[in-house]
């Protein structure tokens, strides 16, 4: 016969129902959570996307080709040049135009230079997500300063429409250069204060190492890409496997996720493939002004109006969230037939249902964080 | 009206020699006596609560390299606080239809009253203290943590999961974290001699405590870190997490009754700072000058001194609070029970041993 103490052991306990977001601090804008926990372990999870959503793809059908540029900064709102690059880069393989080697160069610049805000942003709203406020206005000083050289070679902050379709929209200053580079030597030497607040930190490894590890496999499986893919192992990067732009002649690393801290594909793997990649992406800037060649910033022979032939073109880039891929379809009129986007943050979100259930309600916000989603690019 | 007062002078009860206090009015110079005290602390507890939020936000200002608030009342945006108060005060009661009004209302009085209570027995100088309980430091301990029954209860009341969640949290983590700190201030107690705060900071003339024995030194580091976990204070802010649980505990609350839970965790940290400064710092003497706390200036003098230690340690748990990433609850916890809670045993025992060999660098005072 049993004691009569564990008769209680076994008191079924009521599973909480939480809906984490859309209006919830960690969940990069308007994501919705659907949680079970049990206390504080979570037993099921699903995600809900669809709150931002605005018909992008339907705009894209709508507008002139030209007039659908400045939508794309809209998307992955943090990193515009990239978005507007995969678009016009597409246009550009339905029109079968040559873009002039200094544009290439200009837009190779400014992408890897949005690279680096967009990685920033992720390192500082990933440490706001775990606590620590500090890291976060680090960041974002620096990133000022990439946004004010965008201010001046372009007029906006945060929606770009720089990169048009056969080229760039206006030509760099050698004060502009002169100033990048200042930009530049001051990112790297910056790059090492983030280290000694956040990334050695022992609360932060504690807090992201072996916590929702991700493998190889399962990466490819949900069709993860960019930052997150590399940091789970599998060694792939489009600027260098599909090279586009100028990738394939200045010399720089991928960088993989190496179980530094943990194993390989913890949150911890995903941050420092991040914070890598701010140091290769100043590299590539540095060649780039270093090579950057004379010359015309607009395809010359470009209509003003354009009315691409018939056919459709599929280019993908590596966006500084992962894979972006421009699907459009001419029917040789002004207007698209059809604009399809992939977004990676998509993508990535998928394999919530897989990995949150025993995890902790916290260790959400360290993966959603680690994932560096963008809710205007997941919902389109 | 006229009938009323009429039926409550010729009501039976109060022809009862019993409450002869009450027909006599002899109560009212003793309410009045209370009144004049509250609104004297309470005031002086405002103006200490609305100067630590202007700093901490000029300290998190300056540590993030941003300058803070510059403009309001002019020189450094010194009456921002005056400006952040009176807004919260004139803020809409908003009260959630759903939640269980009587609790919900009561906690941030609980909360508070619970933190202001804890004044009485700390001492800023020689003599200046409202009651010199001579059981000073367990009563602190005590009747500060009854906030988290305010805590429980808000997180409760408010029916709101995150509330919930952090409450639960809130309940576990600082009932944990109250063992090691009331074990920690144990060491500082078996030096002196005595529970009563002023005995022990006059324990600690010419020589602090923190230097005394290694023991001490340990206790002191362990004082610190769970009084921050007492405080709910990065990196230990479970229950409130912004990040995670939305705003934990007082997710529901707004205006004046959100600022009262704001004033309160300030007033934890003035209350734990206070009892590190007396217990470890030395209170009002200095380490190497011999003062004597005869003379109303040197009181004053002392009352400066203790202040300043005070505000320091307020600073170091800003300095951790905007340098730290938040630790996992279950971290929490470990870090409590496992290496805290055993440690301070160990620092109790250890400094029994030494004081009863002599061993300590300041000599027994009795």
């Amino acid at each position: 016969m049993k004691p009569d103490t564990e008769q209680y052991i076994d008191v079924p306990t009521q599973e909480m129902l939480i809906s984490m977001g859309p209006q919830h601090p960690a969940t990069h804008g308007v994501l919705r959570l659907v949680i079970k926990a049990d206390g504080e372990i979570i037993t099921w999870a699903d995600v809900d996307v669809g709150n931002l959503h605005r018909a992008e793809e339907k705009v894209g059908q709508s507008l002139k080709y030209p007039q659908f540029v400045p939508y794309t900064d809209r998307l992955d709102y943090l990193a515009g040049m990239n978005n507007n690059l995969g678009y016009c880069l597409s246009v550009e393989k339905l029109l079968d135009v040559e873009v002039p080697e200094r544009a290439t160069y200009i837009r190779t610049i400014v992408c890897e230079l949005n690279r680096i805000a967009s990685h920033l942003v992720a390192f500082g709203t990933y440490s706001l997500d775990l606590g620590a406020w500090t890291p976060l206005l680090y960041a974002f000083r620096e990133r000022e300063w990439i946004l004010k050289l965008f201010e001046q070679i372009c007029g906006a902050r945060m929606t770009f429409n720089y990169i048009r379709i056969g080229g760039v929209a206006a030509d760099l200053t050698p004060e502009w250069v002169a100033d990048c580079r200042r930009f530049l030597d001051e990112q790297e030497k910056r790059w090492h204060e983030y280290n000694r607040i956040l990334s050695g930190n022992q609360i932060f490894i504690k807090r992201t190492a072996d916590v929702a590890t991700v493998t190889g496999p399962d990466a490819i499986d949900f069709g993860w890409t960019g930052p997150c893919l590399r940091a789970s192992g599998v060694d792939f990067d489009l600027r260098r496997d599909f090279p586009y732009l100028v990738y394939d002649k200045v010399d720089w690393d991928v960088c993989v996720g190496e179980g530094l801290k943990g194993t390989v594909g913890d949150c911890y793997d995903r941050y420092w493939v991040r914070m890598l990649e701010i140091i290769e992406s100043v590299r590539i800037v540095r060649q780039c002004l270093d090579a950057l060649p004379e010359g015309d910033i607009k395809a010359p022979k470009l209509k003003k109006v354009i009315k691409p032939p018939a056919g459709e073109a599929y280019v993908r880039t590596e966006n500084p969230k992962g894979e972006v891929g421009y699907f459009v379809v001419s029917d040789g009129s002004n207007i698209p037939y059809r604009v399809r986007i992939r977004a990676p943050s998509f993508n990535n979100l998928s394999i919530i249902p897989k990995v949150l259930p025993g995890l902790m309600v916290a260790d959400v916000v360290a993966f959603i964080g680690s994932l560096d989603i963008v809710l205007g690019e997941v919902d389109r | 009206m006229k009938r009323l007062i009429e039926f409550f002078k010729q009501s039976e009860f109060l022809r009862d020699p019993g409450f002869a206090w009450m027909r006599d009015m002899e109560f009212l110079p003793h309410l009045l006596a209370y009144v004049v005290a509250f609104v004297v602390v309470f005031s002086i507890f405002g103006i200490y609560a609305m100067f630590t939020i202007w700093m901490e936000r000029k300290v998190s200002a300056h540590m993030q390299s941003r300058v803070g608030p510059m403009r309001t009342g002019g020189w450094h945006g010194w009456a921002q606080s005056i400006a952040d108060a009176v807004k919260l005060f004139f803020k809409e009661d908003i009260r959630p239809s759903a939640t269980n009004m009587i609790l919900w209302i009561a906690a941030p009085g609980l909360v508070f009253c619970a933190a202001l209570a804890g004044f009485v027995a700390l001492p800023i100088t020689q003599g200046w203290v409202v009651n010199d309980l001579n059981l000073g430091v367990f009563y602190i301990v005590a009747i500060t943590s009854i906030e988290v029954v305010g805590v429980i209860m808000a997180g409760w009341a408010s029916n709101n999961k995150w509330s919930l969640l952090g409450a639960i949290r809130g309940g576990a983590q600082v009932v944990s974290y109250e063992i090691p700190a009331a074990m920690a201030v144990m060491v500082p107690v078996l030096m002196a001699g005595s529970f009563s705060l002023t005995k022990i900071v006059n324990a600690q003339q010419g020589a602090w405590f923190i230097w005394a024995s290694p023991w001490l030194f340990l206790a002191a580091i362990l004082y610190f870190l769970s009084s921050i976990a007492a405080c709910k204070r990065a990196p230990f802010d479970m229950p409130e997490a912004e990040s995670e649980l939305v705003a934990g505990f007082h997710t529901e609350y707004s205006g004046l009754r959100f600022a009262f839970f704001f004033m309160e965790e300030y007033a934890s940290v003035f209350i734990v700072s206070g009892i590190f400064a007396c217990c470890f710092l030395g209170g009002w003497h200095l380490p190497f000058a011999d003062l004597s706390f005869d003379s109303g200036f040197m009181v004053f003098v002392g009352a400066l001194i203790c202040i300043a230690k005070i505000m320091f340690m307020v600073f170091m748990q800003m300095w951790i609070r905007w340098t730290l990433p938040r630790l996992r609850v279950d971290q929490v916890m470990t870090v409590g029970y496992k290496y805290l809670t055993p440690f301070a045993f160990l620092a109790v025992v250890g400094a029994a041993i030494y004081e009863y060999a002599g061993w300590n660098w300041i000599p027994y005072v009795y």
